[in-house]
């Protein structure tokens, strides 16, 4: 359960080896959650930090790509850890433009983890909460969703079905004690993002997973990374398409 | 009894969850219920005042127990036999001006019998009488099984259920002995002292010549100034005592709530500068040598009654109370819980001292001999949880622990590291209880069950 200030006692991470993700746990972990379920493909996730910890770590063998699994998979953590604290589902692709423009199928198929993938895992995650009557779904979004770019637009338009869905459930599970918190970082200097020149207002894996535990902290709905990105999408969204559509990047 | 789903809190409002909650009349109803009731169980719930979560159960099912029969007796000896839904208030409504009070009242009058005896709760007299439990003849309880057992003190069960915040059983019924008093009155010493050491030293010295007795302490107060407190020690008056506009009537009681909250305020209300300026103006208007008032029950039980719904005066993200005891000798630890929250200015809208006297037999009961301090803190507070954290391991180390009916917060480590006859409650409730059908998110939080 989670507790007046915050702290919670479980935590399931999809994506078991997301960067993003193990910071985010780490730092639940070292705020009292004592049992994790990693769950990941193939099974396997790095376990010993957590448990230097103290934290009791289970892993699980996760696919995004197959959402017929999700459903049991849900169950399964809840066998393993009772009643999910927090649910964050972490995993994700991105691949360059260029290739997918080369291979549709490819796109489709990164599109179907980092949109279909969350849809599924996400609505499952959403009954046992729901039937628990509390709990917490982070979902990960990006700012790329919320006003998609030529550079990127097979991955920013997975992101902004993404986001809209985060939005859509937050609003269905309203009044049932459970929760969405959606949250958009800017561009994230990290492993996925290696080779890559970091765009204006970057941040760290270590950043989103601060702003993540203080949103888990209040009543947060929606949380920008860094927090002035709010702002200055409030002021893109409104740029005209002639001028957003010459943006280099 | 239409069940309908809501979302609960304790008193503190923080960390919601949703349950279904059910209005049961009589004890069979609550019995059908229980027959019903889902994987995810049940618990009692009365007038809401734990702190935090023990009367909630999220996702399953919540008895609100006020409802439940409604009656109570009392004999010309004091012995008061009432249904667990029925509140202190209107027990001392009926009972006062019958010339009886309730052997225990916590700092509100509006709790459960019910909760009184699921929380054992104690009072200003702890150090003379004890807890609520202590006063019990009989309890009535509906165990898992739907039967409706009659315990005693003499059954491992009745200790169970005696601070064991509601997961043995539905308490249905509760048989206590009352106090006689000749008015709805109290003569009140007041005294201001100048730091920790001279509160400690005082009430030491003079704890025993009163029945109630209770300091609020200044907890912005810093340097030597720190711990600086104001003493209220209470005896029930004698018609002698009263000024003379109350003399025809002494044992009058009908007390009313004197004001309500606002029903929105806006978080940051309770804040350092308004806290310290309600502090200055508190100690500074307390006698620096001690002396004598009269003061009727309610303004010296229960203040915060007088405002109604004032837990939403902390705002929107709700308070926790911390409340502790360790054992007379362990001073050293409160000393250094005080001067640590008076550095660092934690904000505290409440802060009271007590000492402790013998506690009961109950296993997951709170009070034992020593020094309890109670801290009432907004939740919004930076650097609140990892402070908490560490009185945490302090009052551990030091042989204390903490209040269930106030705790929101502490880990099952703590838990089962402060509190030693977890196990043996735990294997009398399985035995009561083998399919676990009562569980709180208290219970859930701690691993109670």
């Amino acid at each position: 359960m989670r507790n007046a200030l915050g702290s919670v006692d479980t935590v399931l991470l999809l994506g078991g080896r997301s960067e993003i993700g193990l910071a985010i746990v780490e730092r639940l972990v070292r705020r009292g959650a004592r049992r994790v379920v990693l769950a990941a493909r193939g099974g396997t996730a790095p376990v010993e930090d957590l448990e230097r910890l103290g934290a009791e770590v289970h892993m699980l063998d996760f696919d995004a790509a197959r959402p017929q699994a999700h459903a049991a998979l849900i169950e399964e953590a809840a066998a393993k850890v009772g009643d999910l604290d927090v649910v964050i589902p972490a995993f994700g692709v991105l691949g360059s433009q260029a290739v997918y423009d080369a291979d549709p199928v490819a796109a489709a198929r990164d599109v179907a983890v980092n949109f279909g993938g969350h849809v599924s895992i996400g609505l499952a995650a959403a009954r046992r909460l729901r039937e628990q009557g509390h709990g917490t779904l982070v979902v990960l979004s990006s700012v790329a969703g919320v006003r998609v770019r030529r550079a990127n637009f097979v991955y920013g338009s997975a992101k902004a079905g993404l986001d809209g869905f985060a939005q859509g459930l937050a609003d269905a599970l309203h009044g049932s004690g459970a929760r969405v918190v959606v949250v958009r970082p800017g561009f994230v200097i990290g492993r996925m993002t290696r080779g890559m020149t970091p765009a204006p207002m970057s941040v760290t894996a270590a950043e989103v997973a601060d702003a993540v535990v203080e949103a888990l902290d209040t009543r947060k709905g929606t949380v920008w990374v860094p927090a002035r990105l709010r702002l200055a999408f409030a002021v893109m969204r409104l740029l005209p398409r002639p001028i957003w559509r010459r943006l280099p990047r | 009894m239409t069940p309908g789903m809501t979302l609960l809190t304790g008193w503190g409002r923080t960390a919601p969850t949703r349950a279904t909650v059910a209005r049961p009349r009589t004890a069979e109803e609550a019995a059908a219920l229980l027959a019903k009731a889902g994987g995810r169980g049940v618990v009692a719930r009365g007038l809401g005042r734990a702190y935090g979560d023990a009367a909630q159960n999220a996702g399953g099912l919540v008895l609100d127990c006020t409802a439940l029969e409604r009656s109570w007796h009392v004999d010309s000896a004091g012995l008061v036999t009432a249904s667990a839904g029925i509140s202190l208030h209107d027990l001392m409504t009926a009972l006062v001006p019958r010339g009886w009070f309730v052997p225990v009242t916590p700092g509100t009058r509006y709790v459960t019998v019910g909760g009184a005896v699921a929380a054992d709760v104690h009072g200003k007299n702890h150090h003379v009488d004890s807890s609520f439990g202590a006063h019990l003849r009989s309890l009535r309880l509906l165990t898992a099984d739907g039967s409706l057992r009659t315990l005693t003190p003499r059954d491992d069960l009745f200790w169970a259920t005696v601070g064991g915040m509601g997961l043995t059983g539905v308490i249905t019924e509760a048989t206590f002995r009352c106090v006689p008093v000749e008015t709805a009155w109290v003569r009140v010493d007041v005294e201001r002292t100048r730091d920790l050491d001279e509160t400690l030293a005082t009430m030491t010295a003079t704890d025993d010549g009163h029945r109630y007795t209770v300091a609020w302490i200044d907890l912005l107060a810093r340097g030597g100034r720190m711990g600086r407190g104001v003493l209220t020690r209470g005896d029930h008056a004698v018609p002698g005592d009263l000024p003379a506009r109350a003399r025809g009537n002494p044992l009058a009681f009908a007390p009313r709530p004197l004001l309500s909250a606002p029903p929105r305020v806006p978080g940051g209300l309770l804040n350092r500068a308004t806290v310290r300026a309600f502090n200055a103006a508190w100690y500074g208007k307390a006698p620096a040598a001690p002396r004598r008032i009269v003061q009727g029950i309610a303004p010296f039980f229960h203040p915060l009654d007088g405002v109604d719904g004032w837990n939403r005066m902390y705002g929107p993200r709700g308070f926790v109370q911390y409340q502790f005891v360790v054992p007379l000798g362990a001073e050293e630890t409160l000393r250094r819980v005080v001067e640590r929250l008076s550095g660092a200015g934690v904000v505290s809208f409440l802060t009271v001292l007590k000492r402790f006297g013998a506690g009961t037999p109950g296993m997951l009961s709170f009070p034992m001999p020593g020094w309890t301090l109670a801290l009432d803190i907004p939740a919004g507070q930076s650097g609140l949880a990892a402070m908490l954290t560490e009185f945490d391991e302090w009052v551990a180390a030091a042989g204390g622990r903490l209040y269930l009916a106030k705790d929101s917060r502490m880990s099952a480590a703590t838990m089962a590291a402060t509190y030693p006859r977890l196990p043996q409650w735990r294997e009398i409730r399985r035995r009561a209880d083998p399919d676990g059908v009562f569980v709180s998110d208290l219970a859930r939080r701690l691993r109670l069950c």
